[in-house]
């Protein structure tokens, strides 16, 4: 789903004008082959760990926080990423497997991101970039998220000199594996497909630092572990994502890939946990997005739909909600790097007039369709 | 000031020749001088910029060896937690290969580093390629940016296919972008660091690692806590000392050929010094009248003075632009080499640094004033109301005692003789350069005194009465020491500059004749393309070629650099087959040498260079390390021998120790013996038929290596013959000069001699006997000092530039014949110009006395 984001990653750090981390074309190079996603039923703690035959994989945790100041909203973000590079080549700075590692901080007062990010290629001899198979323990240059066996609590460390982040994220819940037991699929093609679970409703406690400063904070985060191999069709130019904690404890997670004119929409998928623990999955027919109000980037001119409706179902059971961001300002901007810009923010969700829920939206191809 | 332009300008155009001429001098020597100061600059410029651009905003800079070190080195220092960023390099100077098989000695060598875009990103981002299609292409195995420069250079464009020599295969690459923050002239190509130790057959090893450090984080402790652990012969050090090393690579090379141009310089300050000798004698009519008119001597000192610096001043400027045009040229067509090949691979473009071009203008003004500045305190010396006298001419530069005098210039040859025994300053031969001014100065002193001398004893044995002008001729050169000074001074100079550079020259070449001879034992040679160090001949090849049935020996060499100051160019380790019971062989050794018994246990022996004695102190029997394979080997030195093939140091090994030591199992070069009644070529042509992969070497025959080594040097000295032309035109200057001078000053003379009789032939034989004299007596001085700058330039100024010597070979042949066409050119200059003189009437000449 937000794998777009990891090649603006790539190209973030150090403004590498990297488009695209899949090869278009190897004259002269073996390429690897790449497993296609097939349905199979997820297995624990071997899936928390990392995928490396298939081509993307994230960890993805987004969550709202308190602060003395107000409520913030952070993302912390590893990617691993499978390159086309020859797995014949034996050189240990063979670029088969890179890490990248991305961090955004919406602090309240402060009218706009503050981001870092790190990348770096696995097995280089530098043991402070690597993944494990076994469970979630990966590491890019010093920054690190892993999963504590026992207690299944997450530690993120996020150190830069723009943002520090220290957090520890503790399941309150079992795992919401997205589609069909973890197998998610995400276009009309059965090979678009990733295997992903979410982890929504972790205790977030750790401290967060900028500007020298280093605050104690607390809240609520969505963690997502998702790979795969597939690459989205070419009809598709962007998609809208959320990930909600809803305030009575149950979860909501809702996606649709947005087709070349403008309305068509080629997948949709939501996945609703209620309070009691029952859970629903709403299909590509009924799951709807409809803008309530959008807000124009004064850098990029790109209109993004900031506030939106989400319907699930039909008819008369359908559930709606409204989607309010946090600040309208969470643009994220890597044209030096990629050429690629979107918005990736924190949000509340209400419904029937009331904050029902919190956590974040991604909305990507607005500025331009995205080309793979 | 009107008076004094007047005075110059008339002078200027009774003879625009002379003044030319001292013009041209001049303006050679600026011009020489100042092409050598701004090729040099322009290309250690660039070549510092290259390497500095490589390594970008480093803070430290850990390199090795050429063929690089253990990349585990990379693992260990990414954990210094002073180290914010780590960016390893793999760098390759890579052969390639055209798209049909490329002629021997055309190869071209292009600069390949092997990155990691992440990290190269935050140290060196001008080295991050902009992929033309795909992005992915920064980590593709295939894939090569090339530099702007690069793709116009070698024609490619993204998409197109490079082709490189790796061992003895070729490697295609795929041009997949462009670099666009490369230097607008620098020829570079970048590629992933995995891809690159992948395809330039570089795994496990690594070039350099350019180091960011954290805040705070002080260099001095990160160096040297880096530095007690790294491995043997390898270095951690400020990026800065990339620029010392450019600049150290060429500076003896290009401080002799400064001192050439100052040897020009001088010779031009001499002329200009012969042309205002005769234009003072010329004008002491003049000169005295303006004295008895109230012109002070100093105004008169002054105006002899500017004139010389004008002419100095113009030939100057127009040398200056001549330099500049020539160093142009020379940048254009071979890329600021000097000819000393010490930049291969840099295209720099021409950096006119206004420092040099001044410097040389006010330098070549100088010169030329200088050499105005004996006459013009002759001038103030001299008494008008004497000198506005006819015949006053014998005081100028006169009889006087002064010039007899032999305590100065016995004192000046005396000093040089001390400064001969000096140590080089700072590694270049201060000493023995000045020891050569010393006695060019202090021989061309004592000239004028041992000139009366020695020809006061000829005149006595020479009987009026057999031999008249004979007699006249040497009583003459007896009695006027000063005038004949001035000729025998020229010639005396210039023979004196020419015979040292051609019995330098001669000795060199000659020692390098030898050399070969002694080096190239074997009937058949080959090597892998000269330029870059991608090519290598690999395990499978060396085992192919040594089986060949066409063969009946073969010794192996394998050529690398490494460093054992990073301060300091590389030096060069040569690992070869050798019979350890006598390495002599195969190594001309200069010296002793220790016997295997005499090896200490525990210690390797080597054989070094000379230069290696001089740079690092490794003398013979001593014990050193040499690193090896990231080890630190204890050696010991076992032989001294002359290599003229490497000025910064080389250490020969046997290549079954080495291979021991280090995992490096290529050769670069071979010596062959084929089998009886197989020759050369035909063992060549069954190689490449049977082992396809040894097309890719360049074979040779003593004969033909030797020949082409030869032009080569020729080629490289070519500059010192033409110096040697100039000196020669000098010293006739000379000559010319003081003739017409003495025709001018002699004319009552020649006329008293007519009205006794004389015919103007018997004159004329008179004249020829007096220039012969006088430039026999030169060539004799000349030759004898001349020998001794050669012995300082042989014996003190080549060892201690480039740290090899020679043995001494005299050119007698080209000495005979530069001789005599001297003196034949000496005494018809002398007619020439005392043509006029003795052309006149005896009656009017006698009358001249007004």
């Amino acid at each position: 789903m937000r794998r777009r984001r990891m090649l603006q990653l790539l190209g973030a750090a150090g403004c590498l004008p990297l488009a695209s981390l899949l090869p278009s074309r190897a004259a002269l190079a073996a390429a690897p082959s790449f497993p296609p996603v097939r349905p199979r039923a997820l297995a624990f703690p071997r899936d928390h760990g990392a995928h490396p035959d298939y081509r993307t994989e994230w960890w993805y945790a987004t969550g709202w926080l308190e602060t003395a100041e107000g409520p913030a909203g952070f993302q912390v973000t590893f990617f691993r990423s499978r390159t086309a590079h020859d797995p014949a080549n034996p050189s240990r700075f063979a670029p088969h497997q890179l890490l990248f590692a991305h961090a955004a901080l919406a602090w309240p007062g402060h009218g706009r991101l503050r981001h870092a990010q790190r990348a770096a290629r696995v097995g280089d001899g530098d043991e402070s970039t690597r993944f494990a198979l076994e469970d979630t323990a990966v590491a890019v240059q010093g920054w690190s998220f892993s999963r504590d066996a026992a207690t299944g609590r997450y530690a993120a460390t996020v150190a830069d000199q723009a943002l520090a982040l220290r957090l520890g994220l503790a399941p309150t819940q079992p795992l919401l594996l997205q589609g069909d037991r973890g197998f998610s699929r995400k276009g009309p093609r059965p090979e678009q497909a990733s295997h992903y679970y979410s982890q929504p409703q972790l205790a977030v406690s750790g401290t967060v630092g900028f500007e020298g400063k280093s605050l104690p904070v607390r809240g609520r985060a969505w963690l997502d572990h998702e790979w795969s191999t597939a690459v989205l069709d070419e009809e598709s130019v962007g998609w809208d994502w959320i990930g909600i904690n809803l305030d009575d404890g149950g979860a909501l997670m809702a996606f649709r890939i947005r087709g070349r004119d403008g309305a068509a929409v080629r997948w949709a998928s939501a996945r609703l946990r209620e309070r009691d623990g029952r859970e629903l999955s709403y299909g590509p027919d009924a799951v709807r997005f409809e803008t309530l109000g959008t807000w124009r980037s004064p850098r990029t001119g790109t209109s993004y739909p900031v506030r939106s409706r989400l319907t699930l179902g039909q008819g008369t059971a359908a559930l709606r909600f409204d989607i309010e961001p946090l600040i309208e300002d969470q643009e994220l901007d890597a044209r030096l790097s990629t050429g690629a810009v979107y918005w990736e923010g924190a949000v509340s969700l209400r419904h029937d007039g009331r904050t029902v829920g919190r956590g974040y939206l991604e909305l990507v191809g607005y500025h331009r369709p995205m080309k793979l | 000031m009107k008076l004094g332009f007047w005075l110059a300008g008339g002078e200027m155009r009774t003879h625009p020749w002379r003044a030319l001429s001292a013009l041209a001098a001049i303006a050679i020597g600026v011009a020489l001088g100042l092409a050598v100061q701004l090729i040099n600059t322009s290309a250690v410029t660039e070549f510092a910029q290259a390497v500095r651009a490589a390594s970008g905003q480093a803070d430290l800079e850990i390199r090795g060896p050429r063929g690089g070190f253990d990349e585990s080195v990379f693992a260990r220092v990414v954990t210094d937690p002073d180290i914010a960023v780590a960016s390893p390099v793999v760098e390759v100077d890579a052969l390639v290969l055209g798209a049909t098989a490329t002629a021997p000695g055309q190869t071209r060598t292009l600069k390949v580093l092997g990155i990691d875009p992440f990290r190269a990103g935050q140290v060196a981002p001008a080295l991050i390629g902009a992929p033309a299609a795909d992005g992915a292409d920064l980590l593709a195995d295939d894939a090569i940016f090339l530099s702007p420069a690069a793709q116009s250079w070698l024609d490619l464009a993204p998409g197109a296919t490079l082709t490189l020599q790796v061992g003895l295969e070729r490697v295609a690459l795929r041009v997949a972008g462009s670099l666009p923050g490369a230097r607008p002239r620098q020829r570079l190509a970048t590629m992933d660091i995995g891809a690159a130790q992948w395809r330039l057959a570089r795994l496990g090893s690594l070039s350099r690692i350019e180091l960011r450090l954290a805040a705070g984080a002080s260099r001095e402790a990160v160096t040297q806590r880096l530095g007690a652990w790294l491995p043997a012969g390898v270095f951690v050090s400020p990026p800065e000392a990339g620029d010392i090393r450019a600049a150290n690579l060429s500076r003896a090379y290009r401080v002799n050929l400064n001192v050439l141009a100052l040897v020009a310089l001088f010779t031009g300050a001499f002329l200009v010094f012969s042309t205002q000798a005769l234009s003072v004698v010329r004008r002491r009519g003049e000169f005295a009248l303006l004295r008895t008119l109230g012109w002070p001597a100093r105004a008169l000192v002054r105006q002899i003075l500017a004139e010389g610096a004008a002419i100095g001043f113009i030939g100057s400027a127009v040398g200056a632009g001549l330099g500049i045009a020539a160093a142009q040229a020379a940048v254009t067509l071979f890329g600021g080499d000097l000819g000393g090949g010490y930049f291969a691979g840099v295209a720099p473009a021409l950096l006119l640094d206004p420092t040099a071009i001044f410097g040389f203008v006010a330098l070549g003004t100088l010169a030329a004033a200088a050499g105005s500045l004996a006459p013009a305190l002759e001038v103030a010396r001299a008494a008008p109301a004497q000198a506005i006298r006819s015949g006053a001419e014998a005081a100028l530069f006169g009889s006087g005692s002064a010039l007899r005098r032999l305590w100065p210039g016995l004192a000046l040859i005396a000093l040089g003789g001390v400064l001969t025994r000096l140590p080089p300053l700072q590694g270049l031969p201060v000493a023995g350069y000045l020891a050569i001014a010393c006695w060019l100065v202090g021989g061309i002193a004592l000239v004028p005194g041992l000139a009366g001398h020695a020809f006061a004893i000829v005149a006595r044995r020479v009987s009026p009465r057999t031999h008249p002008l004979a007699f006249l001729s040497t009583q003459r050169l007896a009695a006027a020491p000063g005038q004949a000074g001035i000729a025998l001074a020229g010639v005396v100079a210039s023979f004196a500059l020419m015979v040292a550079m051609a019995i330098m020259v001669g000795s060199f070449r000659d020692s390098v004749d030898r050399w070969l001879g002694r080096v190239l034992a074997a009937p058949l040679y080959f090597r892998v393309p000269i330029g870059g160090n991608s090519a290598f001949v690999a395990p499978a090849e060396i085992a192919a070629i040594a089986a060949h049935p066409a063969l009946e020996r073969v010794e192996w060499m394998r050529i690398q650099q490494f460093d054992l100051d990073p301060a300091r160019p590389p030096v060069t380790l040569m690992a070869r087959t050798l019979d350890l019971d006598n390495p002599g062989e195969r190594i001309p050794l200069t010296g002793d040498a220790l016997a295997r018994a005499q090896i200490p246990a525990g210690t390797l022996p080597v054989w070094v260079s000379e230069a290696m004695v001089d740079l690092y102190g490794w003398s013979l029997g001593s014990r050193q390390t040499l690193p090896l394979g990231g080890r630190a080997v204890a050696v010991t030195v076992a032989g001294v021998w002359r290599d003229f093939a490497r000025q910064h140091g080389t250490v020969t090994l046997n290549l079954a120790d080495y291979q021991r030591l280090s995992s490096d199992r290529g050769i670069t070069d071979a010596a062959l013996w084929p089998r009886p009644a197989t020759t050369p070529a035909q063992l060549t042509e069954a190689l490449q038929r049977d082992v396809p992969a040894t097309r890719h070497l360049e074979f040779g025959e003593p004969g033909a290596i030797r020949e082409l080594s030869l032009r080569i040097f020729d080629r490289s000295f070519a500059v010192t013959y033409l110096l040697e032309l100039v000196a020669i035109a000098i010293g006739l200057a000379g000559i010319g000069a003081t003739f017409s001078a003495q025709a001018l000053a002699r004319a009552r003379e020649f006329g008293m001699l007519r009205h006794l009789g004389i015919t103007r032939a018997e004159l004329l034989r008179l004249l020829a006997l007096e220039a012969a004299g006088l430039t026999l007596f030169g060539i004799v001085a000349g030759g004898v000092l001349g020998l001794a700058i050669a012995l300082v330039l042989v014996r003190v100024v080549n060892p201690q530039s480039f740290h090899w010597n020679m043995d001494l070979a005299v050119p007698w042949g080209l000495l005979g014949v530069v001789t005599a066409l001297l003196v034949f050119a000496g005494i018809a200059t002398a007619l020439l110009a005392t043509r006029q003189a003795t052309g006149a009437g005896p009656l009017r000449a006698v009358r001249e006395d007004w």
